[in-house]
């Protein structure tokens, strides 16, 4: 049947139907949908796992136990499963096992664009790039078939516009493939020098053999027209080479790693000039430059920021590009009723430094909140507070507060309060627990109770966890009270040890009981307080604020600013 | 045909671009979609592209290469307005949100969205797609609204367009979605 499909629902399907078993991930955009997508399959055992390394260690001991596997994660989440990821290059496969990475060029949803394709280099590792949905489902059923055929761990590798474009795919029938035996086989899953330094050569062997194979496989191939110039691409940017200079040969890409050198040398006599285009960094020109191949790339091609039809039309053929409206931007912002809006309106209020993190919390970041003063990655706010009263002393301690959402606190926030607790510090943390993985749509994670299936489980207690990690001075606040979340604050900043304030509410997304609407009354002074909790639903007006009743969910954080009790609900004013 | 959807997050603007989608499918186009997720969905500046034809290959419309934008919001009119081709056309839901720089007092709403846009190279069309859709009993059929209008100015065949969107909906909804497509059509 053909039907139009995400890159992400893509991948799924191409895994679902080459027999996949085993699924794991820890959301992240763009990569989240594979897995909710393959949890829709009653063949497959998914699951969220805290992080990201734990996700690649349950695709491991799935392959290892004979079952196809997947495994998805953003870019920066394979930097949390770099460690696993490198040694199991070396143990190879039993089953089949897939590493869908997904990249964000343009940084939509992220905080960097790394280019993961150096992964495959560095870690000896295949890696496999869709340019299309059809492609992303046709490619992971390769996958595996390539995985045990060479028993690697392999890569696909998406991005942004690849996983969130819609185009049409045609879908087969599932292929059952029997879970293997589980075999020990000390030498081949043991990596302890003796036998690394024994499978180091299978790696090689195995990649040179890959390398071999990729000049013939189908996936990469040559398309010959005007033969002045000779595009060689990958991925979505093959699509916007194709529009953008139809008239050139190209040379497409389906292994960025290894390349099919010699189909590819093959090419480069067959046109005058050999340009690369290619997203992010000059992984592929670099490549062909180290075989001797004459090759322009980076050169001609920006390395920042996605590509576009029209960036290679400006580089390429020296077109302008239409200028965009300067005008005012809009940017994201925490949605009406958002908990974290009155967690850091107290913050702000206290003059707080704050260690940030990652998650829709970050945006406690943007004006007029301004509270947060470093983001870096899943888990840094804790580490980097350490790091800093370190440096200022422990005094800074309490005047800074690391703030981590739930579900980042899992993912990688429990070590660094270990850590706190270890070093004998004055860490202050705060949990803002809104139940959820917000920003990626909502998943379930162990402190939530529930598992992918919605399936009720264990719900990871945090004081507990945190008394048992020797914390000393453990505390839960409802967020939407402001003056106890400021008490609380205030408490715990000034003792001495290790303090773990749990914020809590669910986020406002989810927590849908629609309480009444405020509006502002002849009472109010114009003095902007509420103004600066950044609330969509409340609009400056130059002689007074006013609240959008279309937008108000009814929290009551403006009600508790405001010190002339100028705001009430609707039909009371 | 390249329709660039602007919006702001919450608008529905990837059901209008589904409806569109399911639209091509029907005509036997080729056709690719791309959205937007994650942190851009938070009330952000949102677009969606929609694309169909013979042979479609980047799923991103080019910079100044949409022969349709279909603005849900004015401020998000003027943003993308220079996406659209010389001679192209222009349909706007005239409805201001205000960006939380404006909110905050920080920046002003650009006046006059309406006479900037009549002066551009392409055909302006305005429409109050929000007081129709709450006419119509819900005012998030907006998107709706927007696609019955689309299918009126643009000149696509209604009955398969209204077929599309009944695809895309759920069943109760498909009701007023009905309602309001044909209300947008009429307008």
């Amino acid at each position: 049947m053909k039907k139009l499909a995400i890159g992400n629902y893509a991948v799924a399907r191409g895994a679902y139907e080459a027999g996949v078993t085993v699924s794991s991930a820890y959301p992240g955009t763009p990569s989240t949908e594979i897995t909710e997508f393959i949890a829709k399959y009653k063949e497959v055992n998914a699951e969220w796992s805290p992080n990201e390394k734990v996700a690649l260690e349950v695709g491991i001991g799935a392959s290892v136990a004979g079952a196809r596997a997947i495994v998805a994660m953003k870019h920066v989440g394979l930097n949390v499963a770099a460690d696993p990821l490198f040694t199991v290059s070396y143990t190879g496969v039993n089953g089949g096992l897939v590493i869908a990475v997904a990249d964000d060029p343009g940084v939509h949803s992220s905080q960097n664009e790394q280019d993961s394709r150096y992964y495959a280099m560095s870690a000896k590792v295949p890696m496999l790039e869709p340019s299309d949905s059809q492609e992303a489902k046709d490619f992971t059923a390769l996958a595996f078939e390539l995985s045990e055929k060479y028993d690697t761990p392999i890569f696909i590798r998406m991005t942004t516009r690849v996983a969130h474009s819609q185009s049409y795919i045609t879908e087969c029938e599932r292929k059952e493939v029997p879970v293997k035996p589980y075999v020990k086989d000390a030498g081949k899953y043991v990596m302890m020098p003796g036998n690394a330094k024994k499978r180091r050569f299978n790696v090689e062997d195995r990649m040179n053999a890959f390398g071999r194979a990729a000049n013939t496989m189908a996936i990469n191939f040559a398309e010959y027209n005007d033969r002045e110039v000779g595009v060689v691409c990958s991925g979505g940017v093959y699509q916007y080479v194709k529009e953008a200079l139809p008239d050139y040969s190209v040379y497409k890409v389906g292994t960025v790693f290894p390349l099919p050198i010699d189909a590819i040398k093959e090419f480069a006599k067959n046109v005058k000039r050999l340009l690369v285009i290619e997203e992010l960094d000059g992984f592929i020109e670099k490549q062909l430059k180290v075989e001797g191949i004459k090759v322009d790339g980076k050169n001609v091609i920006p390395n920042i920021d996605e590509l576009s039809v029209s960036k290679i039309r400006k580089a390429v053929l020296g077109e302008d590009i239409p200028v965009p409206v300067q005008t005012v931007v809009r940017p994201p912002v925490l949605c009406p009723g958002c908990p974290h809006r009155s967690v850091f309106s107290v913050i702000s209020k206290l003059k707080l430094n704050v260690m940030g993190d990652i998650g829709c919390y970050t945006l406690g970041a943007l004006a007029p909140l301004n509270a947060v003063d470093t983001v870096v990655c899943m888990g840094a706010s804790i580490g980097m507070a350490i790091g800093a009263e370190k440096a200022q002393g422990r005094e800074f301690a309490k005047k800074t507060l690391a703030v981590i959402g739930d579900s980042t606190f899992v993912h990688s926030g429990i070590t660094g309060m270990i850590d706190a607790v270890y070093n004998n510090l004055n860490t202050k943390i705060l949990i803002v627990d809104n139940s959820t993985t917000g920003m990626t749509g909502h998943q379930p994670h162990p402190g939530t109770g529930r598992t992918i299936y919605d399936e009720p489980t264990y719900k990871l207690d945090y004081e507990v966890l945190a008394k048992a990690c020797g914390v000393k001075n453990v505390v839960t606040v409802g967020t939407m009270d402001l003056n106890a979340v400021e008490r609380v604050i205030k408490e715990q900043m000034a003792k001495d040890g290790v303090s773990l304030i749990i914020a809590k509410e669910p986020c406002a997304l989810i927590n849908k009981t629609k309480k009444p609407n405020y509006s502002i009354n002849e009472k109010c002074k114009n003095c902007k307080a509420c103004v600066k909790l950044g609330c969509p639903a409340i609009v400056n007006k130059k002689d007074g604020p006013f609240i959008d009743s279309a937008l108000c969910v009814g929290c009551g954080v403006c009600v508790q600013v405001c010190k002339f009790g100028a705001i009430c609900p609707e039909k009371e004013n | 045909m390249n329709i660039l959807i602007a919006g702001v997050g919450g608008q529905g603007t990837l059901l209008a671009s589904r409806v569109l989608g399911n639209y091509a499918g029907l005509m036997g186009y080729d056709c690719k979609l791309s959205e937007v997720h994650g942190m851009a969905q938070r009330g952000g500046s949102v677009i969606t592209y929609v694309k169909f034809g013979e042979k479609i290959h980047s799923p991103v419309i080019a910079d100044g290469d949409s022969d349709v934008l279909l603005a849900f919001e004015e401020l998000e009119a003027l943003r993308w307005s220079h996406n659209v081709k010389k001679g192209g056309k222009l349909l706007m839901n005239t409805q201001k949100i205000m960006p939380l720089p404006v909110i905050i007092g920080a920046s002003e709403y650009p006046e006059n969205i309406i006479d900037t846009l009549k002066k551009g190279q392409f055909d302006f069309y305005g429409i109050d797609a929000l007081g129709i859709a709450k006419a119509c009993g819900n005012e998030k059929a907006l998107n709706t609204v927007m696609i019955g209008y689309f299918a009126k100015v643009v000149g696509i065949d209604r009955d398969i367009l209204k077929k599309a969107l009944e695809m895309s909906v759920p069943a109760k909804f498909a009701e007023v979605n009905i309602k309001a497509f044909e209300a947008g059509y009429n307008a």
